[in-house]
């Protein structure tokens, strides 16, 4: 118990002093996930949409994919993306392991299924009359889907949230493509996990209770502008 | 209404921008890749050097604290440049396979046996590693391995070969996996033995209620050796770079830091410097 209080003042003293070292890990935190789920949104609403509006065969299959790969565990996409992005292995030559922007790539992978499949059972769950009353009205297909991704926007910022919240707590694919590289490719889970390692458990307090807050500001945000949105 | 829907957007826009400016992938010339052991990041002496070293040549340094397992599997694989490791046999095979180019001398510490006070095993005092490892078999105390084919643990396994007993698959033999920081915690809370570096176990006594049981055998000392990767097998690796910090891990300036490393906060060093000496003659 004494070790839960000695990390809660040291996490306080850590951000009232504003010490670089953990202003930077938090920062890169922010950057590296706030950019994975960036990513991830473009391609999960574009894919998830585009599956849940079209009949192709095969199509359970392909949703049930999407919907395994929201439970992609992190480690694996860790190992995998670190064994295609060795300097000799197939994506090699691009030179980017341990670095922040495997980090960034390796996260969005994990985000994309989330992402998609929200999207897509949130727009399969809007009234099918709903697209003909558009189209109807002589909106083209892409108009369509604009306005159907605008309908289905509360479940949309859910899968920002579940996106994000997804890679921001995750450690095993960022410890294995970032390596931990202090100073450059360390975030909060990371170094909560080298700390811990280290035997300084009040600051692998300290760097949870920020994750934890971090985590908190990021969806007091998005849950303002989802529940401001709601409709009345 | 519509501008707080955009926010959310626009919010981690600028968080992506922020992103794009930091994670430009550096020079390839100029980084170079160390594969070394979690011990010498979990005391915290890389966290002391490498500042130094990037300060001295330029060059960036990419850290991987793994097990001297992974750390030569790295380098066999051409995945880093410069290795820091201590794990002898592996490392002869490494350097006879052609892996390396050169396998220096840089430091030792010792390694140590640690288990609770109580020491249901009695083997406190013993001047034997081996002789300790038979008694614990013996009682069928809980022993808590790495199992990471890590230095550590192959340095386990050669003292059990001492010892003669059977330990794997044993009810009180437990693997954890881990780096030796947790790996002593697990030993820790389920009051087992564990054979552990000296460095790692001083960096973590104060929150571990683990005592110092053996130490002082011979077939304890744990030796660290820097060895560059063969450029002739992988022509991406990093020559200039692994042979400038081999160079400098053995230079005077480095091995005077290493010396007085942890003296202030432990009250004994963590390492020893041992550049340019014969490892026959350590310990002596």
């Amino acid at each position: 118990m004494d070790l839960i209080i000695e990390g809660i003042k040291k996490a306080f003293w850590l951000l009232v002093s504003f010490d670089p070292e953990v202003l930077g890990i938090t920062f890169l935190s922010l950057k590296v996930s706030g950019t994975a789920t960036l990513i991830s949104l473009f391609i999960g609403i574009s894919v998830g949409a585009s599956v849940a509006l079209t009949r192709f065969p095969g199509r359970r299959i392909v949703v049930s994919l999407i919907n395994t790969g929201m439970a992609l565990p992190p480690v694996v996409v860790g190992l995998f993306v670190t064994i295609s992005l060795w300097r000799n292995g197939p994506l090699g030559f691009m030179g980017i392991l341990y670095t922040p922007l495997a980090m960034i790539v390796a996260q969005a992978v994990i985000a994309t299924p989330i992402v998609t499949g929200i999207t897509l059972a949130a727009v399969q769950q809007l009234p099918a009359k709903l697209r003909l009353q558009i189209l109807a009205l002589g909106a083209t297909r892409l108009q369509m889907l604009w306005i159907l991704i605008k309908e289905a926007k509360l479940s949309l910022l859910a899968a920002v949230m579940a996106g994000f919240g997804g890679v921001i707590s995750e450690v095993g694919a960022s410890i294995m493509v970032g390596g931990n590289i202090k100073g450059y490719s360390r975030v909060l889970t990371t170094a909560t996990v080298m700390e811990t390692g280290r035997g300084n458990f009040d600051v692998a307090i300290a760097l949870s209770i920020i994750l934890l807050l971090l985590a908190y500001l990021i969806n007091l945000v998005l849950t303002q502008v989802q529940q401001r949105e709601r409709p009345r | 209404m519509k501008k707080l829907w955009y926010s959310a957007f626009i919010f981690l826009g600028i968080l992506a921008l922020l992103a794009g400016g930091s994670s430009v992938t550096q020079a390839q010339e100029k980084t170079l890749i160390l594969a070394t052991t979690t011990s010498t990041q979990d005391t915290g002496l890389l966290d002391v050097l490498i500042p130094i070293f990037e300060k001295k040549t330029g060059y960036f340094v990419k850290t991987i604290a793994v097990g001297s397992g992974q750390a030569m599997t790295m380098g066999q694989k051409g995945e880093a440049d410069v290795l820091l490791v201590h794990s002898p046999a592996a490392e002869k095979k490494f350097m006879e396979d052609g892996f390396g180019v050169s396998r220096r001398l840089v430091m030792h510490n010792d390694y140590v046996i640690v288990g609770p006070a109580e020491d249901p095993a009695k083997i406190k005092g013993l001047k034997s590693g081996g002789e300790a490892f038979k008694k614990m078999a013996a009682a069928q105390a809980l022993f808590v391995s790495r199992g990471d084919n890590s230095g550590t643990h192959s340095k386990e396994k050669e003292i059990w070969k001492v010892a003669g007993n059977k330990y794997e698959g044993e009810k009180w033999y437990q693997q954890t996996g881990l780096g030796m920081g947790q790996t002593l915690n697990v030993a820790a809370e389920k009051k087992g033995y564990t054979l552990t570096d000296r460095g790692t176990y001083l960096a973590l006594a104060k929150t571990l209620k683990l005592s110092i049981l053996v130490e002082g055998d011979a077939v304890l000392l744990n030796i660290y050796h820097v060895m560059e990767v063969n450029p002739q097998k992988w022509p991406k690796a990093n020559i200039a770079g692994a042979k400038a910090f081999a160079d400098f891990m053995v230079s005077k300036e480095t091995q005077e830091i290493i010396k007085t490393f942890g003296v202030d906060k432990y009250g004994s060093p963590l390492f020893f410097p041992d550049a340019g000496k014969k490892v026959e003659d350590l310990g002596k």
